[in-house]
């Protein structure tokens, strides 16, 4: 995956840079807005990770300018201001995902990772996700593990729907909660892990392999057991 | 030493203009002219009524007069007539008499000199004239009628007009010299009024510029007298009070802050420290980083909130107020949490009414919910057994709308049911859970910010924390009801209310 990281603080540019190679990514390092859009527009990039404050043009006016060329290049905002309405704002400007910095480099990654593989998705989603012998179908709302029909509450199914969907892939807590119950306020407690482990034991229990697996530091990814 | 002259010499020629620029002044100095107007007006109204009724005498004895003579000159000739004006003429303090023949030649009387044509116009002329008996050269005014007797004889009656001019007068003098001790009694008087109000003024100012200069205990002082300036003074204390408060209130949340950021720091701090000195095995400095970055993450979190109750103190308003669906939000809160309750031991137990909507911020609205049933969670569990159900409800109340989150744990005394809105106010009971004591402030912030009130109540056993927020107008389509939709919608349907 090929990453533009537009950060105008050296340090933290460098160590973005350094944590993506190193899980294997290709970062590119662009100092502000004007040269991030020059590279932007470039093109070849799967993600950009833009600062929102940045000196000659700032992150919205970049990611603004980059939709008016039809570039629909994901793009994460990351910012210091994180209050609803700034996320609210950043996301009007047509940025794809928006995290309020401090933020855990794992949280990062696992948004920047789902981005990139949105764009390779064809347009219209499946009806159906597979992952080893467990089946989700979308449309009769029905879930099965080796033929087995398991039956789940409607927010399980939806939890269960985004994990699949993103099967292979690490999810974090507040991918879920935002994604999932559509809500991006401080829950305070780990309410999300309780739900995770409802679903787990629905999913998981009398089958030899687990399916759903807890990255430590990270959330939560759905996988066959088996590989 | 001459500086303490030249600064009062600086004092005092700075006194006057500002005494000019005084409203004191101002207003004493239109007042001045309205009441010299008032004045001049009275007397002058006195004055010409004076002479009106003065004139009418006069003339009323002239008539007389010249019918009493015409009458006598009818009966007698103007023989009769001229004995009589010759005899009358001499009397002491007399009228004007003058008869003359058709020619003009004098023939009777005490009047020595007239303006030439007088006598040519018969009916009543105000004249200078002479006295017979007179040297004086200045001439005497006088009222004065001209009768034309048979044969062509001319009789001239007139009154000296004296007395009326010296009354005159004395109301023409009258009036000056009111006007001039309106002029200096007013302006005394507004010197003195302008000199006490802005000594006052002056007071005021240097207690202000005082509280300026720190001595914020200073306060203005007041008269008794109940006047405007002791109101003004009065709510300028009060403003100060309000001031001192907030201040005292801001020292507060800084002490606080400088208290509850340094605890975990410190601790953040102690924890890396320690791990250098005594981590012996890559996996025990894994965990003390760990550790670490959990402190971190906490201190976040403390930070956001922090900013978010800032914010939302600050009355910001969000641009992201639109009309929302409670029941919605309420419902979905309660299903996120319900997991945990269980876990915790508790039932979580939802008594929502359908199509509850107010105009408000979704994500907020959530976060306040979110806090409350946390709080009812961590808290909430009863001392002696016994039903151990948090409640979640939503329901209409005129024109506002009640969400309530209760439970039947230890509750929260009276006493401190105002303390724990306050920032980083945790109860003694308290400290073994997990938080900050920011939730409640949080949740008072966002209910201020939609127009709503909170209060915790005694839900005996247990807290009941309250939230009022104001309805959401209906959209003028909706307040149409369907045809025949009046005996369905009387009763609320039953099926609505999730059960959670």
């Amino acid at each position: 995956m090929r990453l533009l990281i537009v950060e105008d603080d050296a340090e933290a540019a460098a160590y973005l840079t350094k944590a993506f190679r190193e899980v294997g990514h290709v970062a590119d390092h662009a100092p502000d807005g004007l040269e991030g859009y020059a590279m932007a527009e470039g093109g070849g990039y799967d993600v950009l990770v833009i600062d929102r404050m940045l000196p000659r043009l700032d992150g919205l006016s970049l990611i603004r300018s980059l939709r008016e060329q039809k570039d629909e290049t994901p793009a994460l905002i990351l910012s210091a201001l994180a209050q609803v309405d700034d996320r609210v704002k950043g996301l009007r400007a047509g940025g794809d995902d928006y995290l309020p910095k401090p933020y855990a480099f794992s949280e990062l990654l696992a948004r920047v990772e789902v981005l990139a593989r949105r764009r390779g998705a064809p347009a219209a989603e499946p009806t159906t996700y597979r992952v080893g012998e467990m089946l989700l179908d979308r449309l009769a709302h029905r879930v099965t593990r080796e033929g087995q029909e398991i039956m789940l509450q409607p927010r399980e199914f939806r939890l269960l729907e985004y994990l699949m969907k993103h099967a292979g892939q690490v999810v974090t807590r507040t991918m879920l909660l935002e994604n999932v119950w559509d809500y991006h306020f401080d829950p305070q407690t780990n309410v999300i892990d309780v739900h995770v482990s409802r679903l787990r034991s629905k999913i998981d229990k009398g089958f030899e392999h687990p399916m759903i697996h807890t990255i430590r530091g990270a959330g939560y990814m759905v996988r066959d057991g088996t590989l | 030493m001459t500086a303490p002259f030249e600064a009062s010499q600086r004092k005092r020629s700075k006194f006057l203009p500002t005494l000019f620029r005084t409203t004191a002044f101002k207003l004493t100095a239109a007042y001045l002219v309205i009441f010299a107007l008032f004045a001049a007006f009275v007397l002058g109204y006195v004055a010409w009524n004076a002479q009106r009724l003065l004139n009418d005498q006069i003339r009323s004895t002239i008539d007389a007069e010249i019918q009493g003579l015409a009458e006598q000159a009818r009966q007698g000739g103007i023989r009769r007539l001229v004995n009589i004006v010759e005899r009358r003429s001499r009397a002491p303090g007399a009228s004007l008499y003058l008869v003359t023949t058709p020619v003009g030649e004098r023939v009777a009387g005490n009047v020595e000199a007239i303006p030439p044509g007088t006598l040519d116009k018969t009916g009543e002329s105000e004249i200078e004239y002479a006295r017979t008996s007179e040297t004086i050269d200045t001439p005497s005014h006088a009222i004065v009628r001209v009768f034309v007797l048979p044969a062509g004889f001319r009789l001239l009656v007139g009154r000296d007009v004296e007395e009326r001019d010296r009354l005159g007068a004395v109301i023409r003098r009258a009036i000056g010299w009111s006007f001039a001790l309106i002029f200096v009694l007013g302006c005394f008087a507004s010197w003195f009024v302008a000199r006490r109000v802005l000594r006052r003024i002056d007071g005021m100012t240097e207690t202000a510029h005082g509280i300026m200069e720190g001595d914020l205990k200073g306060r203005l002082a007041i008269a008794g007298t109940g006047d405007e300036l002791d109101r003004l003074a009065l709510n300028l204390n009060a403003m100060l009070d309000r001031i001192g408060e907030l201040m005292t209130g801001m020292q507060q949340v800084t002490d606080n802050i400088a208290h509850d950021l340094k605890t975990p720091l410190t601790r953040l701090r102690n924890k890396a420290e320690e791990a250098l000195r005594t981590a012996k095995s890559p996996d025990e400095l894994r965990a003390a980083l760990d550790g670490a970055i959990e402190e971190a993450d906490n201190l976040i979190r403390v930070f956001n909130a922090l900013l978010m109750i800032a914010r939302l103190e600050a009355g910001r308003v969000s641009d992201n107020m639109v009309e929302l669906d409670l029941s919605e939000i309420v419902s979905g809160v309660a299903e996120l949490y319900e997991p945990l309750a269980e876990e915790a031991g508790l039932s979580l137990v939802g008594d929502v009414a359908p199509d509850l909507h107010i105009v408000g911020n979704r994500e907020l609205i959530g976060q306040a919910l979110a806090n409350l049933v946390d709080n009812a969670l961590k808290y909430g569990l009863p001392e002696q057994g016994g039903e151990a159900a948090v409640t979640v409800a939503a329901r209409r109340a005129g024109e506002e709308i009640e969400l309530s989150v209760a439970d039947r744990g230890a509750g929260i005394p009276e006493a401190d049911r105002g303390r724990v809105l306050d920032r980083f106010v945790r109860l003694d009971d308290s400290r073994s859970q997990p938080g900050f004591g920011l939730g409640l402030s949080m949740v008072a912030g966002v209910v201020r910010l939609h127009g709503g009130t909170l209060r915790l109540e005694d839900n005996a056993p247990g807290l009941r924390a309250v939230i009022a927020l104001p309805a959401a107008r209906p959209k003028p389509v909706e307040t149409l009801p369907p045809p025949g939709s009046e005996t369905s919608t009387a009763a609320p349907n039953p099926a609505g209310l999730p059960s959670l």
